[in-house]
């Protein structure tokens, strides 16, 4: 149990416990569905690699939420058989994959956002959380290191390759504003120091963006505002499909030991 | 190295005839001498060994779809963690096994080309779908427990590159093994719907397993050389006796039936007896005409078709990075 | 209906070396392809190191490697056999000079 029970209300570090791991289990529920249709069969058991890694994180913070939440469920009710409302990860993650340029887009925004993210939240007041930063961001260095190289050879590839990317770029960009748009939950978050202020990381992201996309000869599009809040619960069209996918099994057989 | 010294290939031993050479190529089989990339070998050695490796590689490559499909669909985040690391795995073993051939002279794209044309066969069991999670877990227990007889002799195989890469492959593959069994044990003991699910998937993956050995040694065409040359060292039948008398206790604990009438214990022979073998069925699906061959083929044509540009630009950066170190050196 | 091959297009082959552990030195484990070295040492990393199998990764195109000729074998290394002196057991130590 976290030391900070006391100091933070239990419900709010529930609901910010599935913000994070909900956005680690969709993303990884996305490019799980890369496997066998990459361009490269290299590519393959890098995506790969990469979705284990974040089903392993989404599988910790999961678990954790449960135990702070108190009513005895485990991660994969949690993560199973929850309605559509109750998932809070935000709206990027949710976006179709497009092709492996528009794959590869999302994976760079979001990879930038955890590794500075995780990065500070490794001193969180939150025991647990801080060690579950610590351990994953090992791994998004990583997995960085692999979105950016790949943004860079398309970005800096053909003339296809650069105009494809380009456009991902324009098109996922308006669902970034969610990442840092702070509400009620983030800023107890960063109050009790269980969570970095965002307009902190907010700042990292947009330098180590700058840095890519400048390597990758891609020009930052403009920001438009947005409305989304899938912080919040409220998702766009795609993520009723990915439950349905994703829980069918449960739903049929409710109970079941799998 | 393999790809450079081939055209350097015949000039040295010129002064050997072919006879002798061989010769000297049987003896260090015979002596369980590794032959390397490098090495001198028969060309019908090269070509076999060719056509066999990467065949084994295309069919871990499609293997990764019919499971691959479920990873979506996985009942519990543990499950689908086992199992986009075992595809992964998979993949990763047709590289290895590409790697493999790519030391005997051919280029990966090269095989790509002709698995993506057809003109290549792979394993015939990937042809059939996984309709139910169930399936998931037969492919585990029956068709990677096949692989994994077929295999380990492989590992003792005289060609060193196969060998080696079936020595990695190998020490990989008894998880999977251990993973499909322990799906299917938890289906077996659960519900009366998930033991139904279980029961209908053995039933349909048992005889394709079974057949995985390939036809009976009467009939198989291959064997006689590959054996004299220690890429395969045990018959087909050899291998489908041991697989069956290995799994029929392990479908008793599981409290499931094999779906033959006629299979039952010989107490003489000490082996199981098991009823005759469809070939006709596995005729069909070998010259490409299973449930699942064409929807296989056109997955993997329209992934390298997708990525063509994707390939292309990687490239292409890498020719520019090429030329502006170029300039900078200059 | 295939996707026709240009040659000119094709990621070359790496060859693979890791070290293991500590102490230990690199080993060739394999090949694969890549279109650059920084794409080779990341798909060496998801290919030969999954089960954290190595600490250190080389790669090396494989037209960059120079391979002695198995023809020649007895040529490069036969001498060796009748250098004797070379070896241990050609001198004879005295039983009274137990560490050598």
């Amino acid at each position: 149990m976290s030391a900070t029970l006391d100091r933070v209300d239990a419900q709010a570090l529930f609901r910010y416990a599935l913000r994070l791991g909900d956005l680690s289990l969709v993303l990884g529920q996305r490019l799980g569905e890369w496997v066998g249709h990459a361009p490269a069969l290299e590519e393959d058991l890098g995506l790969a690699n990469i979705a284990l890694d974040l089903i392993g994180q989404a599988r910790l913070l999961l678990t954790y939420a449960g135990e702070v939440e108190g009513r005895g469920r485990g991660e994969d009710e949690i993560a199973f058989l929850r309605e559509h409302g109750e998932y809070l990860n935000a709206i990027l993650v949710e976006q179709p994959n497009g092709d492996f340029g528009q794959t590869i887009v999302r994976q760079v925004l979001i990879d930038a956002f955890q590794l500075e993210l995780y990065e500070r939240m490794a001193t969180s007041t939150d025991e647990r959380l801080a060690a579950i930063a610590a351990k994953s961001v090992k791994e998004i260095r990583y997995h960085l290191r692999y979105s950016s190289g790949w943004l860079v050879r398309l970005g800096d590839g053909t003339e296809d390759s650069h105009a494809r990317v380009q456009s991902a770029l324009e098109t996922l960009w308006p669902y970034t504003v969610e990442l840092f748009a702070e509400d009620e939950l983030d800023r107890t978050m960063a109050d009790h120091g269980v969570a970095p202020r965002l307009s902190d990381v907010q700042v990292a992201w947009v330098r180590r963006i700058d840095e890519i996309l400048a390597e990758a000869t891609l020009k930052r599009p403009r920001d438009r505002p947005h409305s989304w809040h899938g912080k919040r619960g409220q998702h766009s069209e795609h993520l009723g499909y990915i439950l349905a996918e994703m829980q069918h099994l449960q739903r049929t057989y409710p109970g079941a030991r799998w | 190295m393999y790809t450079q010294a081939l055209d350097v290939q015949g000039s040295d031993v010129a002064s050997l005839d072919e006879g002798a050479l061989e010769q000297r190529f049987l003896a260090r089989v015979d002596a369980e001498e590794k032959i390397e990339p490098k090495d001198w070998m028969p060309a019908r050695y090269r070509n076999t060994l060719i056509r066999q490796i990467s065949q084994h590689a295309h069919s871990e490559i499609v293997g990764m779809l019919p499971e691959g499909n479920w990873i979506s669909r996985a009942p519990t985040l543990q499950r689908k963690a086992i199992l986009i690391a075992k595809v992964q795995d998979e993949g990763g073993h047709g590289a290895y096994l590409y790697s493999a051939a790519e030391t005997l002279g051919v280029s990966r794209d090269q095989l790509v080309d002709q698995l993506l044309s057809g003109k290549a066969k792979y394993s015939s069991i990937f042809n059939y779908p996984t309709p139910t999670w169930a399936d998931v877990g037969a492919i585990g227990w029956l068709v990677d427990g096949a692989a994994i007889m077929n295999q380990i002799p492989l590992c003792r195989c005289s060609y060193g590159p196969y060998a080696r890469a079936m020595v990695r492959v190998c020490r990989e593959e008894s998880f999977h093994q251990r993973q499909g069994y322990d799906l299917m044990m938890h289906l077996a003991q659960g519900t009366p719907e998930q033991k139904r699910m279980a029961q209908e998937a053995l039933n349909r993956w048992w005889w394709p397993a079974v057949m995985m050995f390939g036809p009976s040694d009467a009939n198989s065409t291959h064997s006689g050389e590959s054996q004299r040359w220690k890429i395969k060292r045990f018959s087909n039948d050899e291998l489908r006796q041991k697989f069956v008398d290995f799994t029929v206790p392990q479908a008793k604990f599981l409290d499931l039936a094999i779906p033959d009438p006629l299979l039952r214990w010989d107490e003489a022979k000490k082996q199981h007896v098991f009823g005759p073998i469809d070939w006709t069925e596995f005729d069909q699906v070998l010259k490409g005409n299973g449930p699942c061959n064409a929807e296989r083929l056109a997955a993997r044509r329209k992934a390298h078709a997708a990525g063509a540009w994707v390939r292309d630009a990687a490239s292409a950066y890498a020719e520019k990075q090429r030329q502006r170190t170029a300039t900078l050196a200059a | 209906m295939s996707t026709p091959i240009d040659d000119s297009r094709q990621w070359p082959l790496y060859e693979v070396f890791v070290r293991a552990r500590g102490g230990l030195d690199h080993k060739h484990v394999g090949s694969l392809h890549a279109a650059d070295a920084r794409m080779a040492i990341d798909h060496a990393r998801d290919l030969y190191t999954r089960r954290l199998e190595g600490i250190s990764i080389w790669v090396v195109p494989s037209k960059d490697i120079t391979a002695s000729d198995p023809a020649e074998t007895d040529s490069l290394f036969e001498p060796a056999r009748d250098k004797i002196y070379r070896h241990p057991t050609f001198y004879e130590i005295p039983d009274e000079v137990k560490t050598l």
